[in-house]
């Protein structure tokens, strides 16, 4: 009961916090750490925009009743960002899922986007599809994407296995450029070497963040650094009186 | 339905679940477990729907004349062969399945090979890509512990400071996996609680 009780105390300090940092955020706003990664994404948007190719977001294959379903709802917000920003460009992104109910949240995300920015027309719900339900059937129709879209920038953001460096290797021959980040840890190990850009670990959480998205996408990334510190604090605390024989 | 009608379900729904999973109230685990049991068949008929959504872009790629993808048309006859296969003989019928798993599993292993050529390729070309300390780390890193996990240094196991150096070595990536995992679940949980607020609403089209 006790661990619920802190578990429950955890989750009502940390919405607190979100609130409190995003109302802070209107009056102060503070820089994000400068990641190469993001730099280089958006020159990459911004020229698949000029040069009227396109840019492909693939979510993943994690689907929301699962447990690890995060990965795929910051490709969604990253996937509705980009549809904003490029909605001036000659060919609306492009988004691809392996699991149903991640494919129908792209359309519904997709749908959203244009119509906040009075663009409905743009809106097409061939644009954002499943291309496979099982792993290998996902990377395979990923495939096609690569080589007959006009795509011109890759973005792979959920949760993969390393088949995911299949897209990325065709992507490159392309000479497309590739940003990836999954919250798998085989799929990080095989992205590395193939996408030209990595987000490891946490970093796949800041993405939104990073695409100014809004400033509750900061104040929860602040928020999650802050969570890192309590659980740095705690581990240390925990090996120190384990040390001395306390616990 | 209305975007704030199904921001407040959403968030009723998630804060019934979350308290559900916390607290033994009597009154709220039934609630809870109905709320869960409505997520498999939402997930299952998404991926019907989804599915409907691929065989109706393949079906206008194969009839787009500006742009005609004949490989459409593998895929198109492929799904209808398998269904119908699958109506008639019934998904558990072991000749359905000899034949599902005879083509499914030597397409994916030989996808699984084309991927370890890829990686391999990879892995040479980053040092055009990334010139560094941290590709000489990944790559040394890689082939330590390829060295490592093949089994090759068995042999040296019983000897005493071999062994403690390769259990010292077999701790770094799980200490580093665990790393990683740790800042995937506070990302995880700040993502989930902008869910949980209505402050990311993936639902809102």
């Amino acid at each position: 009961m006790i661990e619920a009780i802190i578990a429950l105390a955890l989750i009502l300090v940390s919405v607190g916090l979100i609130f409190l940092l995003t109302l802070q955020r209107g009056v102060l706003r503070t820089g994000l750490r400068p990641l190469p990664a993001f730099d280089r994404l958006r020159r990459a948007i911004g020229l698949a925009v000029e040069n009227g190719t396109r840019i492909h977001i693939t979510l993943g294959r994690a689907g929301v009743a699962q447990s690890f379903s995060a990965s795929g709802l910051v490709g969604l917000t990253t996937l509705e960002r980009i549809a904003r920003v490029s909605s001036i460009s000659d060919r609306p992104p492009l988004a691809t899922s392996g699991e149903g109910t991640l494919a129908i949240l792209s359309q519904d995300t997709l749908r959203a986007a244009y119509r906040q920015i009075n663009q409905l027309e743009l809106y097409n719900a061939d644009r954002a599809r499943l291309s496979g339900a099982t792993s290998f059937s996902y990377a395979a129709g990923l495939l096609p994407v690569a080589d007959s879209e006009n795509v011109s920038t890759h973005i792979a953001v959920g949760n993969f296995g390393p088949e995911i460096a299949l897209l990325l290797e065709a992507a490159d021959l392309e000479s497309s450029f590739t940003l990836a980040a999954s919250d798998s840890l085989s799929a990080q190990a095989a992205l590395y070497p193939s996408a030209q850009e990595t987000l490891i670990g946490e970093e796949l959480f800041a993405i939104p963040a990073y695409l100014n998205a809004g400033a509750v996408y900061t104040a929860s990334l602040q928020v999650q650094d802050i969570l890192r510190w309590g659980v740095v604090v705690v581990l240390i605390g925990g090996a120190v009186l384990t040390l001395v024989g306390v616990i | 339905m209305r975007a704030p009608l199904s921001t407040a379900l959403a968030i009723a729904v998630g804060i019934i679940v979350l308290l559900g999973a916390f607290l033994p109230v009597p009154t709220l685990q039934p609630i809870r477990q109905t709320l869960l049991s409505w997520a498999i068949p939402v997930a299952a008929t998404a991926g019907l729907v989804a599915i409907l959504n691929l065989l109706g872009v393949h079906w206008r790629k194969l009839n787009n004349p500006r742009e005609r993808d004949t490989y459409s048309i593998l895929l198109l006859l492929g799904f209808f062969a398998t269904f119908a296969a699958g109506l008639i003989l019934g998904p558990s019928n072991p000749d359905f399945q000899k034949v599902v798993t005879h083509i499914q599993f030597p397409i994916e292993a030989s996808l699984m090979g084309v991927l370890t050529v890829s990686l391999t390729y990879a892995s040479i070309r980053m040092f055009q890509r990334r010139v560094g300390w941290m590709s000489i780390l990944f790559t040394a890193s890689t082939v330590v512990f390829l060295v490592v996990l093949s089994g090759f240094l068995t042999v040296g196991e019983s000897i005493p400071l071999v062994k403690d150096l390769l259990a010292a070595l077999n701790t770094l990536p799980v200490a580093g996996a665990r790393g990683i995992l740790l800042g995937i679940a506070l990302g995880s949980i700040t993502t989930g609680l902008r869910v949980l607020i209505g402050a990311d609403r993936p639902y809102s089209g």
